[in-house]
């Protein structure tokens, strides 16, 4: 095995050279994906399902695509949650994707700890493409890619994690993760959406963006749903726009370098404003096909196993 | 385990007598005969005596637990009064509560009558719990007087908070009526949420939703507060967090009513126990910190809390065998209670074991009006025998219980129950 771990269940204590060992692949993958034949034969007979009880079209595409760059066999599986209560046990569909012999399941799930329960039923390998509220450990790793492409180091980068961090598995995984890779996060949000005991992470918190922008090297803006407006936690869409929103003017007054970024997909206007999205300083776009060459490197990695060292003609 | 009819004749000999109703403690022998205590201390032996050596054994009262769920009647699956009689029998119990929430819950007359005659037939002494509301609702007084009649000795909701403080209010000041303890799962609902496990850095860590600490202590405090405005008896419940112990401690100074209770599972573990997703480990109120646990021991050496009692919530493997979010709340208790408690407070934090043994007996027995002089003559025998030094690992076989939900497998334990006797029965653990 190529890393140390057999599942990628989460960032939490990951270690820091299998972190690096999956950018370093990734930028390999990268390579490939720029050339005019973006197809490797990898794992070639090796066979995927991807798991997902909610729905995501982006990390889904994402990791189909980099099956089939690959040349894996992949079948996709959706179960809403809803129809996961009622019926089926989560057990019995577990066993019967193990009773079809496939190497690994991407899964995405709507409960924390989902996917560790799953590696008790069944053997193949297990990659956690979201579950709940916990992590979203490929999500970190493209970001923090992303971030090594730019900077070309992740330690002593200043980093800092913009809006709803209560409800976020991206900010958890990031914050595991770059802390393990040694940059420094802070977040910056409404106070009733940061918990109350994330400082005990090793995290700093502030409630003013400003700061925070002052501060950072690289801004990771999260979503803030709009299921959340005026339900308690955010009083509108103009409050939360003035007060945490990543507008131009905002940017235009700290006359600054800063590297946007953003998991998408995103409220234009809300939480970042289409001109910071699409200007120079954003790296949205890079992080997307960054997505695909670390799940390609995340796959290989972990079920390349079988085939032989994926040469890359 | 193997349950017998206790021969006519039965001599316990040689052992070490804890009796926590006089607080003596004293080497010698107990003659039961036809299942009544017929002699302590140094006895002629009759001839045909069947003799239980019970040396570097303590001999004392059955426990009484008066927090467990023996879900008869409608989830049979899980328990019934039978197999949890069995559990209670394994951890030394000879005497439990069983609460209301059942399916349909005990909130008539008409059914606490039915467990009163089922328990009739069980091995040891069950007491039925009434609801406060009917339905478990929330909302209407159940016919408390008449239940009272039929055998309840207490009323609780256990399970579902009482919500509305008026409705709390109502039943602490009809409850003086009959003078029984009302016992209220204290969990501010909405403070509660969707929280499946204590709030705090451990809950952030996993990403789930987390209970707060003043969920429980808020409601005790309201209930605290309206049990001195009525002067009714409240009792608290499987007390979890270091702010509800505070305020027990607090009211209780003037006000000799409340009570308050302990689970094993709260003094044994704390939260970073949940780092695996243990779903064995989701209970309500929650597990909560190291500080909280410390607390809550702290509230046992000093009386705030005046009892053990196990909240023995038995669950399908179904029921736990899945997502955290979907999983029951509770665990089994009652087989590993005495070996769990016994080592947290006892080897770890220097209690007598006779202290310990009033946590179990004379003190659940008070708070539900039992009698506790169970070592006088012609008192109908209801006592164990103890190797209150045995270390032992907690294990599947060791469950009598109809479920296996505890998370005390692979767990070290000190102190084991080896025999029981109650209702003409013995066993053989
Ligand atoms: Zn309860």
């Amino acid at each position: 095995m190529m890393l140390q771990h057999k599942h990628l269940l989460g960032l939490e204590g990951y270690p820091a050279e299998d972190i690096q060992t999956i950018i370093d692949t990734a930028f390999k993958f990268r390579e490939v994906l720029d050339r005019p034949i973006k197809k490797v034969p990898s794992l070639q007979g090796v066979t995927i399902v991807n798991l997902f009880f909610e729905n995501s079209t982006r990390t889904r595409i994402s990791f189909e695509l980099a099956q089939k760059r690959l040349s894996a066999d992949t079948v996709n599986f959706s179960a809403s949650s809803s129809s996961l209560k009622k019926g089926e046990s989560f057990k019995d569909t577990a066993q019967n994707i193990e009773a079809m012999k496939i190497d690994a399941v991407v899964m995405r799930h709507p409960t924390p700890g989902a996917p560790k329960l799953l590696t008790e039923f069944i053997d193949a390998v297990v990659i956690n493409a979201g579950d709940g509220t916990h992590e979203h450990p490929t999500q970190a790793i493209l970001d923090m890619m992303s971030l090594h492409e730019k900077f070309g180091k992740l330690k002593g980068l200043k980093i800092g994690i913009v809006g709803d961090i209560s409800h976020s598995r991206v900010a958890l995984s990031n914050i595991y993760g770059l802390l393990i890779m040694g940059a420094e996060v802070t977040l910056c949000g409404p106070p009733n959406l940061i918990p109350p005991f994330i400082k005990e992470l090793g995290v700093e918190v502030s409630t003013q963006i400003d700061e925070v922008i002052e501060w950072a090297d690289a801004l990771n803006v999260l979503r803030i749903q709009r299921e959340r407006m005026g339900l308690g936690l955010v009083p509108s869409t103009r409050e939360y726009r003035a007060m945490f929103g990543l507008t131009q003017e905002r940017l235009d007054t700290h006359k600054k370098e800063i590297v946007i970024m953003h998991p998408g997909p995103m409220n234009r206007g809300v939480e970042i404003d289409g001109t910071v999205a699409d200007g120079d300083q954003a790296i949205i776009l890079d992080q997307v096909l960054n997505g695909v060459a670390s799940r390609m490197a995340i796959l290989y990695l972990l079920c390349g196993g079988k085939s032989s060292e994926g040469d890359e003609s | 385990m193997k349950i017998e009819k206790i021969a006519d004749n039965l001599v316990l000999k040689n052992g070490t007598i804890i009796d926590p109703y006089l607080g003596k403690t004293y080497e010698g022998d107990v003659w039961i005969k036809n299942g009544k205590i017929a002699g302590v201390g140094n006895i002629n032996i009759p001839n045909d005596s069947t003799i239980i050596n019970c040396s570097g054994k303590t001999i004392t009262h059955g426990f009484c637990d008066i927090h467990v769920h023996f879900r008869e009647p409608g989830r049979e699956d899980k328990e019934s009064l039978q197999t949890g009689s069995r559990a209670a029998m394994a951890g030394g119990f000879t005497r439990v509560c069983v609460m209301p929430n059942t399916n349909p819950p005990l909130d008539t007359p008409e059914s606490i009558n039915f467990i009163i005659k089922k328990a009739e037939k069980c091995p040891i002494h069950i007491h039925p719990i009434g609801a406060v509301t009917k339905t478990q609702g929330g909302n209407d007084l159940t016919e408390m007087g008449l239940m009272h009649q039929e055998g309840a000795v207490a009323f609780s909701d256990d399970g579902l908070p009482i919500q509305d403080g008026a409705m709390m209010r109502i039943a602490l000041e009809y409850s003086t009526l009959m003078d029984l303890p009302i016992i209220n799962h204290a969990e501010d609902e909405c403070l509660r949420a969707e929280g499946v496990m204590h709030e705090g850095k451990i809950s952030t860590h996993l990403g789930l939703q987390g209970n707060p600490d003043l969920a429980e202590s808020a409601m005790v405090h309201r209930d605290l507060e309206l049990a001195e405005f009525t002067g009714a008896r409240l009792h608290v419940p499987h007390v979890s967090s270091e702010k509800a112990v505070h305020h027990i401690r607090k009211m209780k100074i003037n006000n000799e009513k409340v009570t308050a209770e302990v689970t094993p599972h709260h003094l044994f573990f704390n939260d970073e126990a949940l780092r695996c997703f243990n779903t064995n480990l989701k209970v309500a109120p929650p597990i909560r910190t190291e500080k909280d646990r410390k607390a809550l021991i702290e509230g046992v050496l000093d009386g705030t809390l005046d009892c053990i009692a196990t909240d023995h919530a038995p669950h399908t493997i179904e029921d736990k065998e899945t997502t955290f979010d979907l999983a029951s709340f509770g665990m089994i208790g009652l087989e590993s209670c005495f070996g769990a408690v016994k080592k947290v407070l006892v080897d770890e934090e220097g209690m007598t074991l006779e202290s310990l043994i009033k946590l179990l007996t004379v003190n659940p027995r008070n708070i539900m009006g039992f009698d506790s002089d169970l070592f006088g003559e012609g008192i109908e025998a209801e006592l164990i025998v103890v190797d209150s030094d045995q270390e032992w690992t907690f294990s599947r076989e060791h469950v009598q219980s109809r479920s296996i939900n505890s998370p005390f497998y692979n767990k070290g334990l000190s102190g084991k129950v080896i025999h029981t006797i109650s209702c003409g029965f013995i066993t053989n653990n």
